[in-house]
């Protein structure tokens, strides 16, 4: 590219760590979600920073997809505040929700790619939908999401039952992308993916949040994904977040759960 | 052309989609100073405001026109998403492919980042395949009767190995699956009989209604036992039957078994050395086999009962008169009865191949099992009707 008068070397975008007054885009306070008698979590509070990944831990069936469908609006919630880019979700007119519905994107633990559709028309399903550009551009912009989530442009044309695993993911995290959101949730992004395809993935999502300035929420169960690419981690057992903060702050907690998360003989490994 | 171009920036953003305030437009401010074009750009260049990014590039490229050297200064505009550096880096490649210079100056580091990230090439089209309708339309219909042809092939073998698996099992009786086989009775004929006993005997009333009706104008409205009687016991109970459990149970079977397949039960049974012929479709062809004949002989009976009904109390025949008559007529031809019952396994046999076929042929997703269910039911009521008219060619031909 040409550079005439300006010579600006490209710099990695500030971390969270840098940056002291620190503008949180989701908080969540008192939030109680149950379905029937069961409570799953209760007076659960949280935030999540402008530019972090976020990497959001616990046990299986202690919430965590609980948790991030309650904050898209897929679960009702009891009680609690939720607040996306400092609005109160519960608080918006239905216009405004969807402005900011436009503002995040997500990445399904399956996929979620729309079965009777090409991986391109799934990435541009979002775009006819919201943006008013031409036929062209919309074509060049699929194809663009696509390259950039490390896709061939031969599978663009190819439907979501001839993918495999790891090209599922990548295709949902391109239509996630196409209306270049603030915030992107990714529930489980490295499940079911070889550890070479989980490392790219996480390789990938790091790039794309320097790059795009992505504010990433991450359900993850992958160890080696929250020592890579996570800013932060969040814990969640009992219905509550139980620790918060960089791994280290992870490594040095008492609670029982999070040692034997993080001490235990896999976390070594990832650590070593 | 000398001198700034003016530009209304509110007057191309009327249909966007989101009410953002004007004051965030992306514009282009062109100064032009001999072959020398200076376009100072502000605003947010992203997808919310994707319809005046496009219109400010197009019109940026349009006054660029003749104009040697294009100097793009990013320096104002206040934020740039994909769509934005796209279209930019688009609008700067296609000037330099004009022979023309384009440069960036001024851009933002964050933005730099970004439009190196995103670094305009071409996309190969791939051409749109040559088609022509007729052509298509001919290959499809040639397709389709293949395909039937290669179907006709696969039942055959299929009802052959069925057959192996009956006689392995009658050899050694000890893999003999009773508890399926009984389990499969009480799905296909028991807990279908409700449905099928009242939709025959509705189909009786209304045939006998109509009969009565028809048959009044000639004086001959008692011959309506014989239309009923006749009509019910050669063709209606069997073809109502079986297409009833063509779309009860042979619809379930697919399902079951696709669902299995799909999921690799199937293959966990094979690995298993267990074959799944045996195992999944010889309990439910035996079921399907012996509940046919039987629902059969109850939709008869339903028939006959909701004629007979309606005979009385629509066209005065008493139960006595209707009884003495429907002896009389099935007397005349002893074969009415047997034709009707004699259909009912091989109406069954078509039905569950078909149905055990299409299961094995489900891949692994849901939409495949969809596709398969709905092409079992619909093949195997095909093929109920087909069957029934060889059989009526059949009985014609040997005075039957």
């Amino acid at each position: 590219m040409a550079e005439t008068s300006h010579s600006a070397t490209p710099t990695r975008r500030p971390t969270p760590q840098d940056v002291n007054d620190r503008e949180v885009v989701i908080r969540v306070r008192g939030l109680e979600v149950g379905f029937g008698t069961k409570t799953i979590m209760k007076d659960l509070d949280l935030d999540v920073y402008r530019g972090e990944i976020l990497g959001f831990v616990g046990a299986s069936g202690t919430g965590k997809s609980v948790l991030t469908r309650a904050i898209l609006g897929l679960v009702p919630k009891r009680t609690g505040t939720i607040e996306v880019f400092g609005e109160d979700l519960d608080a918006l007119s239905p216009q405004s929700r969807k402005a900011i519905e436009q503002r995040w994107g997500v990445l399904f633990q399956q996929g979620a790619l729309f079965s009777s559709l090409t991986v391109k028309q799934n990435v541009q399903v979002p775009m006819r939908e919201y943006l008013s550009i031409s036929e062209r551009l919309l074509d060049e912009l699929a194809m663009l999401k696509i390259e950039m989530v490390g896709l061939k442009p031969d599978a663009a044309d190819k439907f979501p039952s001839d993918l495999s695993g790891g090209m599922i993911k990548r295709a949902s995290l391109a239509r996630a992308l196409a209306l270049d959101p603030e915030i992107v949730f990714l529930d489980e992004p490295t499940s079911g993916l070889d550890p070479i395809g989980a490392g790219e993935f996480d390789d990938l999502i790091s790039t794309l949040q320097q790059t795009l300035g992505l504010t990433v929420f991450m359900v993850t169960h992958d160890l080696d994904s929250l020592h890579s690419v996570c800013d932060r981690i969040a814990a969640l057992a009992e219905g509550k977040i139980i620790a918060s903060g960089p791994i280290d702050t992870m490594l040095a907690s008492n609670h029982p759960w999070l040692r034997a998360y993080f001490h235990g003989k896999r976390a070594r490994a990832a650590l070593a | 052309m000398a001198g700034a171009i003016a530009r209304d920036p509110n007057s191309f953003h009327k249909q966007a989609s989101l009410p953002v305030s004007n004051a965030y437009d992306p514009t282009a401010e062109l100064v032009r100073h001999g072959d020398e074009l200076k376009a100072t750009l502000s605003g947010q260049w992203t997808a919310a405001r994707s319809e005046a990014v496009e219109h400010e590039a197009a019109a940026l490229e349009d006054a660029a026109r003749g104009a040697h050297r294009v100097l793009i200064d990013l320096a104002r505009i206040e934020r740039l998403d994909t769509l934005g550096a796209w279209v930019l880096d688009r609008t700067r490649h296609e000037l330099g492919g004009r022979s023309q210079r384009a440069d960036f100056v001024g851009a933002k580091p964050e933005h730099r980042i970004l439009l190196d990230e995103i670094a305009y090439r071409g996309f190969q089209q791939l051409p749109p395949p040559r088609r022509s309708s007729i052509i298509d339309f001919l290959a499809q219909v040639g397709e389709s009767v293949v395909d039937a042809g290669k179907d006709v092939v696969r039942g055959t073998s299929f009802l052959g190995e069925v057959v192996v698996a009956l006689l392995r099992v009658i050899i050694d009786p000890r893999r003999f699956r009773v508890a399926s086989i009984v389990h499969h009775l009480e799905m296909v004929g028991f807990r279908g009989v409700p449905i099928i006993a009242l939709i025959s005997f509705l189909v009786g009333c209304i045939v006998a209604q109509q009969g009565i009706f028809q048959l009044q104008r000639f004086g001959a409205s008692t011959f309506v036992v014989n239309l009923v009687g006749i009509l019910t016991l050669r063709e209606l109970a069997v073809l109502l039957t079986s297409i009833m459990v063509a779309g009860r149970s042979g619809s379930a079977f697919t399902a079951e078994i696709g669902s299995m397949k799909m999921r690799e039960e199937v293959d966990a049974l094979r690995v298993m050395g267990l074959d799944p012929v045996e195992v999944l479709v010889l309990p439910r062809m035996i079921a399907i086999v012996v509940a046919l004949p039987l629902l059969t002989f109850i939709a008869a009976m339903a028939a006959l009962f909701g004629g007979g009904l309606v005979a009385w109390a629509y066209g005065g025949i008493t139960p006595e008169v209707y009884l003495s008559r429907l002896q009389q007529t099935i007397s005349q031809s002893p074969s009415t009865f047997m034709v009707g019952l004699i259909k009912a396994p091989f109406m069954a046999l078509v039905i569950g191949v078909i149905a055990s076929l299409e299961g094995l042929a489900v891949q692994g997703s849901a939409e495949s099992l969809g596709r398969q269910v709905t092409a079992s039911v619909v093949k195997a009521i095909f093929m109920v009707i087909v069957v029934d008219g060889l059989f009526a060619m059949f009985f014609a031909a040997i005075n039957y």
